[in-house]
């Protein structure tokens, strides 16, 4: 199975990336885009079979390295 | 003192460092591969500046996992004194060594600048050759040197005078003029609890002779000697 995983910054952390972006597309003609977010995705292919436990593996893993839980959130999303 | 630099896929300034610290104790440091499990007693462990592991995920995130931090963790815990500076700092906040993070600069630039210091304390074993609010100028050289930490962290830091180095103008006036990438309350540096693990972004293993635009660097590699020979 397939697990796909959102790292994103933490509320009233600042994302400087974010507002760059934001501000680029107001400056292309979108000017309906406001506050900006932005994050990671990572895909992992994994051997477990067992959906509980393979979420479980993933949200050690985020705990571990994928997310650094100062300032990201994660969320964890099983597939097939 | 006998002092060891970790190397990490992706370390550049070990040898910065490894000049430094011969220049004020006469002795190579020796330099320990980040594969490695386990390496001589030292009195001082230096985590150098560099791109660990290409920076990939976030800056320090895959170093901090390499086998040789997890026996400077050990270390760190049983006191031996850990200093990280630039990519090194980054690499113990990600190993938890000390509290916060370091995140992309506020204004998106890489920034390569001398900077103006403001030493906090002097009563550490990194910091004793200086004075409390003496005004220190050091290079920084990185893009993602913007120190976050929650606001509990933020005022256990302030309150158990756990920071170190503060960004300032040449005058010592602590404000945003001085603050080259975003810093929260012009952080440069911190202290663990303890004040036996110290990181910093800027380079004063790059202001020790001056041939290279300065010595006020030299100050904590002499104040490092004194307090551990």
């Amino acid at each position: 199975m397939k697990a796909r995983v959102h790292v994103t910054l933490k509320n009233g952390v600042l994302d400087p990336q974010g507002k760059a972006i934001g501000h680029s597309l107001n400056r292309l003609g979108f000017p309906e885009v406001g506050d900006v977010r932005q994050g990671k995705f990572i895909e992992l292919e994994l051997a477990e079979t067992d959906q509980a436990k393979a979420k479980a593996r993933v949200e050690d893993m985020c705990k571990k390295l994928l997310a650094n839980t100062v300032i990201e959130n994660y969320s964890i999303e099983l597939v097939g | 003192m006998k002092s060891a630099i970790l190397v990490f896929p992706g370390s550049n300034r070990e040898g910065d460092v490894a000049q430094a610290l011969e220049l004020v104790t006469g002795r190579r440091p020796s330099l320990v591969w980040h594969g490695d499990g386990d390496f001589e007693k030292v009195d001082l462990i230096v985590v150098p500046g560099g791109f660990s592991y290409g920076d990939y995920l976030r800056c320090g995130a895959m170093a901090a996992q390499s086998p040789v931090m997890a026996e400077v963790k050990k270390r760190a815990a049983q006191g031996v004194p850990v200093l990280g500076i630039c990519n090194g700092f980054q690499i113990v906040t990600e190993a938890g060594l000390l509290p916060g993070t370091l995140m992309r600069n506020s204004h998106l630039k890489f920034v390569c600048a001398d900077v103006h210091l403001k030493v906090e304390t002097s009563q550490s074993l990194f910091t004793n050759r200086y004075q409390a609010g003496q005004v220190i100028k050091v290079p920084v050289a990185h893009a993602e040197g913007n120190y976050f930490a929650d606001p509990d962290t933020m005022k256990k830091l302030e309150d158990r005078g756990q920071i170190a180095f503060r960004y300032c103008a040449p005058d010592g006036t602590v404000d945003g003029r001085g603050n080259p990438n975003g810093s929260s309350s012009n952080i440069a540096g911190v202290f663990n609890e303890t004040k036996t693990v110290l990181g910093l972004m800027p380079h004063p293993e790059n202001a020790v002779e001056p041939m290279f635009g300065g010595t006020d660097g030299r100050g904590l590699f002499e104040g490092m000697v004194e307090a551990l020979s």
